[in-house]
């Protein structure tokens, strides 16, 4: 039976993410601006109110009230549904995603969670975000361009691609909390700084950062809407509101992907010192939600500053990197961690056995260039010379 | 073709790319380093100039905006000799020239002057070749980079605007008369038997 006790906190924790994320996007491209502009030795947006906060309202005010262009050439219905699909999937994945400190198994009162205690947390986000791509193709598609389509393609490719190694990463963690439930998760890991995954599972964690990343369309993964190559990629023919739609939808991700990466390795609000229960005093009910906002802030810091410091990927080496690099990485992860777990070993050996891999993989790869360099690296520069006697050769 | 190779022999020399070592290829500590890099760069000296609070120094030999000099008796010191408005590339210069009043003593040295002296600041491309082709130095380019306006029309200085613009810049000191001052150039001296220019170089604005 549904009952006003059960759904006070529902709407409550909706109204909380529908008013914060848009904002939080918005001040998102503020704080990128600004990280972007002091990483380039300039000074970034300073002119409107004091030290340029309000910049990300007047970019607001400014791109709802620009003139709605519609081309001739769009298939209108898709064209208007796009952008509302994309926000709708971004959106939807942080149902389960709980933006404050939540107690497992709490049921009633108010939850920093939407969805609290969904059993399938993690299955439906990783569905859902997979849908998020219909978003894109479909913008992509409607544009009725051939760059609009050349993104939206890729942008099909990508996600399909980081899907899995998205997924093979999120298998240790599941497998060693013993549940899909994203609460459940992150009371797993427990108060002390040694009990956060990351430390034992260091390689799925890099896994599920770098899938999570190119999920997000963001640099270096940006190959959807390079402007490069592909003028503006999926959303060329898009502007105003519809393109800030998009633009919502890509920042929502990196909230999600931020939370995630906090709670699913990082020890979500847990911090050492915090050691009494989740509400037991409102002060400490504060605290960790302020520790669990600043690791996502930090964690979002990392990405825009990603953004600032790694070239972009051409479009084969961003497949040869899902392909190539993370499923064989994930697979190798996967039985470690079934070795790990079937033998009931320290889950330390896991640590080691990612750092031996990550050795390993190195090692690899210097036989492989070492190869190559003394055989054709010459190959592909002159034909003619390359069967001719010279000095200085290796 | 032996002959290609053993001028390759001689001429070529290969550049390997070096060598990747093995904390490369682990990529991690690459990027962690690129991190590094940009977060050093991030807490360092800011290269931007904060235009319209800072100003930037102008060199003094900058071109902006023209004007007409004046000469020691304050009249425009222009002879309305066209070679300005002919050797101008963009044709932004013009002049129309009227004889002097010969009766009347203030203009009794020169033969004629300017009645009007127009220049598009607009077409202008600011090449400083009027100035250099000016005989009696009364067209110089000033060091205002910031010159706006609301139409075409305003845009086209008229001869009083360029005395204007001469007495805005002498005054505020920014533009001092930088070539021969007070009197007219060897060009009109030559019609006009003046004293020698150490005598007359004051000018009453300096």
């Amino acid at each position: 039976m549904i009952s006003w006790d059960y759904l006070w906190p529902l709407f409550v924790a909706m109204g909380i993410v529908l008013a914060v994320v848009p904002i939080a996007g918005l001040y998102m491209t503020f704080v990128e601006r600004k990280l972007a502009a002091l990483i380039q030795n300039r000074v970034g947006p300073n002119r409107v109110g004091p030290a340029g906060l309000l910049q990300a309202v007047a970019d607001g005010i400014k791109i709802f009230l620009k003139e709605q262009v519609v081309p001739n050439h769009v298939f209108k219905s898709i064209y208007f549904l796009a952008p509302t699909i994309g926000l709708i999937c971004a959106m939807l994945s942080i149902a389960v995603v709980p933006f404050g400190p939540t107690e497992v198994g709490e049921k009633e009162g108010f939850r920093a969670i939407i969805a609290p205690g969904i059993d399938i947390g993690l299955l439906y986000l990783l569905a859902v975000s997979g849908l998020s791509a219909y978003g894109i193709i479909l913008g992509g598609w409607a544009s009725n361009n051939k760059y609009s389509l050349y993104g939206a393609i890729r942008s099909c490719a990508q996600f399909i691609s980081y899907e899995i190694p998205l997924g093979l990463s999120l298998l240790g963690v599941i497998a060693a909390a013993g549940t899909l439930n994203i609460e459940s998760i992150v009371a797993s890991q427990g108060p002390g700084l040694m009990h956060w995954n990351v430390w034992w599972q260091p390689l799925a964690a890099l896994m599920f950062f770098t899938a999570a990343l190119a999920e997000t369309n963001r640099l270096p993964f940006d190959l959807p809407e390079c402007e490069q190559e592909l003028v503006g990629g999926f959303h060329t023919e898009y502007s105003g509101i519809k393109f800030v739609l998009f633009f919502l939808a890509e920042y929502t991700h990196v909230v999600t992907v931020s939370f995630l990466t906090v709670l699913l390795f990082f020890g979500g609000w847990h911090f050492p010192g915090l050691t009494d229960s989740v509400d037991s005093t409102w002060g400490g009910y504060a605290v960790r939600w302020c520790v669990l906002l600043a690791k996502v802030a930090l964690v979002i810091g990392l990405i825009i500053q990603l953004r600032w410091t790694l070239p972009r990927f051409r479009f084969d080496q961003l497949m040869g990197v899902a392909w190539k690099g993370l499923i064989p990485l994930g697979m190798l992860n996967l039985v470690g961690l079934a070795v790990v777990l079937t033998l009931d070993l320290s889950k330390w050996w896991l640590a080691v056995y990612s750092l031996i891999i990550v050795l390993l993989v190195g090692i690899a790869n210097v036989a492989s260039t070492r190869r190559t360099s003394t055989s054709n690296s010459r190959s592909n520069i002159a034909t003619d010379l390359r069967s001719a006697p010279y000095e200085g050769a290796s | 073709m032996s002959e290609e190779n053993s001028k390759a022999k001689k001429h070529v020399t290969w550049a390997e790319p070096p060598q990747m070592t093995l904390m490369e290829t682990l990529y991690i500590p690459a990027i962690a380093a690129g991190i590094g890099t940009t977060v050093k760069r991030m807490f360092g000296k800011n290269e931007t100039r904060q235009y319209p609070e800072v100003e930037p120094e102008i060199p003094p030999n900058y071109r902006g905006v023209h004007r007409l000099n004046r000469d020691d008796q304050g009249r425009v010191k222009c002879v309305a000799c066209f070679l300005c408005q002919t050797v101008c590339p963009a044709k932004c210069i013009t002049i129309e020239a009227t004889a002097t009043d010969k009766t009347d003593p203030n203009w009794a040295d020169r033969d004629k002057y300017p009645a009007t002296f127009e220049i598009d600041e607009l077409r202008c491309i600011y090449c400083g070749m009027c100035e250099q082709a000016c005989p009696v130095d009364a067209i110089e380019l000033t060091s205002i980079y910031d010159l706006t306006g609301l139409s075409r029309e305003e845009m086209i200085f008229d001869k009083e605007k360029l005395l204007e613009v001469f007495d805005e810049t002498t005054q505020s000191g920014k533009d001092p008369v930088r070539t021969k001052r007070g009197t007219l150039g060897p060009a009109s001296e030559i019609l006009v038997d003046l004293p020698d220019e150490s005598s007359s170089s004051d000018h009453p604005s300096s």
